[in-house]
């Protein structure tokens, strides 16, 4: 092999880089679940769960363009069940505890939503 | 171009049926494992065959003036005469794409005004550099931005790169310009090769495959993200699963995000082996990563061959009495008086 | 020779882009579009592999029997030698910046002139051989065998390059057809292909010293002669010092100035300089041939002929080397000498000019300067006496060639100079000037008749721009500082922009310079009387005839 030392110090480089996303696995912590406690005495969200999980971001966007932009609080849900549209009377009135359940899933995968920079947080004091 | 695409569809419906059908740990555990183990030892090995060759001759295109007398200006980074000089060079040649930017277009006319008669116009063109630079760009800060999903907690610079990424706050889950961009971009270089005849002549299906793929992952991504969505936690757990060596059920991930993943491994898989190589190839370009400086510092040959020429004793041989007739000074001279 | 279309014609008659694909079309050689084969006893002569007798134009070219085998093996064998060839051939995108940089697909339209896909010619018989997916899938992904038609093709398109690296500037990873160019053309004469006009000068150097193949006593009786038509323009007699031993400086410069108009005016200006400077120097005979066209052939051949001047450096026992304007030898002299023959012998020191005493420390290791660097030098000293007056009649451009641009970055030692013995510089369009110059349209070896229209058609981005200042701003000159540019730009210039002299830098120099006890000039060096001299001129005829 000729210009060793260069095409050495190149393959390194390009052997961490190339594998970053196992090293920045490994030095990581594990992450088995994502750790949310749902609400206790509910049995059922808006929709079913597997969409909630996937849409609710969705959903909320489309929320608040109904009650701000639309003026209508009405929200029928696939079921047939009738909602008040609010994220502060509705939503957050089971899911209250933010830090146990909103926070876990979109900390972990950098979801910032700017909700708050309207709404208070649940339990913040006026 | 159609064959690549139906192979692109191909390699996504399979992964989409598999991972449907029950196999999605082959997809999502087994192959990408298979992928970057390929990726990672295929590209060392291309390095390793480029550089068992060497570098014979020092063959810098110069892009500029040379290092010459005092009062010269030297273009110390088109032409550079030092090892800081090729950095520069290489810096700007790999992180900005240098040459490319010089792009220009050119057209010959039977009847230009300015020459009366035939000429030549050249046009600057920089679409080419433009979209080549956003594209590889906004694929390498799509590809940091998956690093939420490698490693926990997400890493800070993560979180800053997209809030930069979706400063537009446009929609929920917010909008990533880069995605855009990049598919914007990937339009853009396929279109080229479509509508222009010149792209079209020369290019093959090594061309079009890699852009359909790219197009395929840039869209089963977008997708994924704002249209028909997975629940990323669990899709993170699941990478989590594969990056830390321990995998786990694929249970509740929609089969899109294994199409997704297949067509990643696939690129991976035929990165070594195809054009792609240039990501590595281009630092060992010998016409850009070489001082001009061959008149100053002896570049070794390895295999020199050894000198093999005409003499000047065979020369005067050859040519004795002739030159000792035109009085030439000789190194022996003629057995008789010329002439 | 066949009659030229217009350039008008030429222009519009450019064909389109075939329909089928380009692995389906085959060159066709008709007379005019390829130069003539080797003779088989110059090929013998010069231990070429299987030298024969063939006809491009005949459908059998007489291979050997096994050539595919040479072929591929020559082939592996190179890849093996050139990490540049085995990366060209890897890592190319086909991104298609490269294809209108090329002056001959500028001109002829042929796609395979695309220097991607002159490149893809080779590249779609390694994919076959040494690259997984070809060997899998086979033409799907570009590849293929070789057969003869492929080496018929080959050869076309390797001599309709000019390896003048334009391509190279513009390619995102430097990917460099010349490298390509030159490597095919090695492959090729491993099966006894070459071209007359390069294989006869190369016999000729390597056994005469220059390659028109003049013996000793004729040549140094043409420089004589030049040296008669010196004192006959200035009054005085240069010194013509033959094979001088223990001589400061050698000199070396293309032969083609010792025996072709125009280049004999730039000979006679280095004369005329030398001569003024009282410089210690010689010239030689047997090392009398400062380009190389060997550099057309192969390295070895290319390293074969180079040898002679560190050889000859020994023998004479001269401190340095300077050398005279000329393109492809500067690529050597910059980019090879020191690698194939250095290193320099003992007795050469590095380059100090004896007039100005400047060091000349880029050269330390190959020790041999170019002679613009050395004028340059000395008139930034102020050492040369220079009426620039006497160019007053022409406004002229300058032509920078392709390989002290691209491969040495030799581009304002020559203007320096240019701008202080020419009153009237005017610079063609910046697209093609200095490094992103334009070729001559027959460099590397491709100067030769037959293919005349195939050289105006790669001239054409040379021959717009020169036709374009001389129309805006009335230039009536060009300079030059490259031997084939001098046998090469006369007929372009002729063709593209009638009107248009071509020169050599020294003959410009050499008309500026006032001679120390030189008559008044009434003429130039071509003997071609000056405007406004005749008035009070007539007591300076007296002397010269």
């Amino acid at each position: 092999m000729y210009n060793a030392k260069a095409v050495i110090a190149g393959i390194l480089v390009f052997a961490v880089l190339g594998t970053a996303p196992f090293w920045a696995g490994m030095t990581g912590k594990e992450y088995r679940s994502t750790g949310i406690i749902p609400p206790k005495d509910e049995k059922s969200c808006i929709e079913n769960a597997e969409f909630m999980r996937a849409e609710h971001m969705r959903l909320l966007n489309e929320w608040r363009d109904e009650a701000l932009r639309g003026e209508n609080r009405v929200y029928a849900a696939s079921g047939g069940k009738k909602w008040n549209i609010s994220l502060q009377n509705t939503c957050l009135k089971c899911h209250s505890n933010h830090e146990e359940f909103c926070d876990r899933c979109h900390t972990a995968n950098s979801v910032y939503p700017y909700c708050w920079t309207c709404h208070i947080l649940p339990g913040e004091s006026k | 171009m159609f064959v690549s695409l139906l192979l692109v569809l191909l390699i996504g419906a399979i992964a989409w049926a598999g991972s449907a059908a029950g196999f999605a740990s082959l997809f999502g555990v087994a192959l990408p494992y298979l992928a970057a183990a390929v990726f990672v030892v295929g590209m060392i090995r291309r390095m390793v065959y480029w550089a068992k060759s060497p570098v014979p001759f020092r063959i810098p295109t110069t892009g500029g003036q040379e290092q010459s007398l005092d009062f010269i200006r030297q273009a110390k980074i088109d032409c550079p005469g030092t090892q800081a000089g090729v950095f520069a060079r290489m810096f700007l040649e790999v992180c900005l794409f240098r040459s490319l930017f010089r792009n220009t277009e050119a057209d010959a006319r039977a009847g230009l005004p300015a020459n009366s008669g035939p000429g030549s116009v050249y046009y600057s063109s920089k679409w080419l550099w433009c979209f080549a630079l956003l594209f590889h760009y906004c694929f390498l800060l799509v590809f940091l931005r998956h690093f939420r999903f490698f490693a926990e907690p997400t890493p800070q610079w993560v979180t800053w790169l997209e809030t930069l990424d979706g400063l537009m706050q446009i929609g929920a889950p917010r909008f990533f310009m880069t995605g855009g961009i990049l598919l914007a971009a990937l339009l853009f270089l396929l279109g080229r090769r479509v509508f222009n005849g010149r792209l079209r002549c020369i290019s093959l299906v090594n061309d079009y495959f890699p852009l359909w793929l790219l197009l395929g992952i840039v869209c089963t991504g977008i997708c994924l993200r704002y249209f028909d969505k997975t629940e990323i936690a669990m899709v993170k757990i699941f990478i989590m699963g594969v990056t830390q060596f321990s995998p786990v059920s694929a249970e509740g991930i929609a089969p899109l995000f294994f199409v997704h993943v297949a067509l990643v491994s696939t690129l991976l898989l035929y990165f070594p082996f195809s054009k792609l190589t240039h990501m590595a190839g281009v630092f060992f370009s010998p016409t850009r990563n070489a001082a001009n400086d061959s008149r100053r510092v002896r570049h070794i040959n390895p295999w020199n061959p050894p000198k093999q020429y005409f003499t000047y004793a065979e020369y005067e041989d050859a040519y004795r009495d002739v030159m000792a007739e035109a009085g030439l000074p000789l190194e022996k001279e003629p057995d008789r008086p010329a002439g | 020779m066949a009659k030229l279309p217009t350039p008008q014609e030429l222009i519009a008659t450019r064909p389109p882009f075939p329909e089928e694909h380009w692995l389906d079309v085959r060159p066709e050689f008709a007379p005019g579009s390829f130069c003539y084969p080797a003779k088989k006893e110059t090929m013998e002569l010069l231990h070429m592999p299987n030298p024969h007798e063939w006809d491009p134009a005949a459908e059998d070219w007489g291979l050997p029997e096994n050539w595919e085998r040479i072929l591929c093996d020559a082939f592996a064998e190179r890849l093996e030698k050139h990490r540049s060839l085995k990366l060209f051939m890897d890592i190319c995108v086909r991104c298609g910046a490269c294809a209108d940089k090329c002056h001959f697909f500028l001109g002829t339209n042929d796609p395979k002139n695309m220097p991607v896909l002159r490149a893809e010619l080779l590249r779609s018989l390694y994919r076959r051989d040494h690259t997984v997916l070809g060997k899998l899938l086979g033409r799907t992904v570009g590849a293929r065998g070789w057969d003869k038609s492929v080496v018929k093709e080959l050869f076309h398109y390797a001599y309709q390059c000019t390896e003048c690296r334009r391509c190279s500037l513009f390619c995102p990873y430097g990917i460099d057809t010349a490298e390509i160019t030159m490597i095919v053309r090695e492959l090729l004469h491993e099966v006894g292909l070459g071209t007359h006009w390069i294989m006869d000068p190369v016999k000729n150097c390597s056994f005469t010293g220059n390659h028109l193949g003049i013996q000793p006593h004729s040549f140094v009786e043409i420089v004589e002669m030049l040296a008669d038509d010196c004192e006959t323009v200035t009054g005085i007699r240069p010194k013509t010092p033959f094979n001088k031993k223990n001589a400061e400086i050698l000199f070396i410069t293309p032969s083609g100035d010792v025996f072709a108009d125009p280049g004999i005016y730039t000979f006679m200006g280095y004369l005329l300089l030398f001569h003024e400077l009282d410089l210690d120097y010689t010239l030689s005979t047997y090392a009398s041939e400062g380009g190389n066209f060997g550099s057309f052939t192969s390295f070895n051949m290319a390293k074969k002929l180079n040898a002679k001047m560190y050889a000859e450096a020994e023998r004479l026992n001269v401190k340095w080397i300077l050398g005279g304007e000329c393109g492809h030898m500067w690529r050597v002299i910059n980019q090879y000498m020191d690698t194939y023959n250095g290193p320099a012998p003992d007795n050469m020191t590095l380059p100090v000019s004896p007039v100005t005493g400047t060091a000349f420390t880029n050269a330390a290791s190959t020790k041999m300067v170019h002679i613009t660097e050395f004028t340059a030098d000395l008139i930034y000293n102020g050492k040369l006496r220079l009426d620039p007056g006497h160019n007053d009649h022409i406004i002229t451009t300058f032509h920078d060639s392709c390989n002290p641009a691209r491969g040495m970055g030799l581009l304002d030692e020559p203007r320096y100079v240019l701008k202080a013995v020419c009153n009237n510089f005017v610079e063609m369009p910046e697209n093609t000037i200095r490094e992103r110059t334009f070729c001559c349209g027959a460099g590397s070896g491709l100067n030769t008749e037959e293919i005349m229209e195939l050289r105006m058609r790669a001239g054409m981005p040379r021959g717009n721009a020169l036709r374009h200042v001389q129309r805006q701003f009335g230039v009536n000159h060009m300079a030059c500082i490259c031997a084939i540019d001098r046998a090469t730009l006369p007929p372009l210039a002729n063709y593209w922009a009638p009107g248009v002299t071509v020169s050599g830098l020294h003959e410009l120099v050499a008309n500026a310079l006032v001679m120390t006890g030189g008559k008044k000039r009434t003429m130039d060096l071509r003997q071609e009387d000056l405007p406004g001299a005749e008035e009070d001129g007539a007591d300076g005829r007296e002397g010269g005839e």
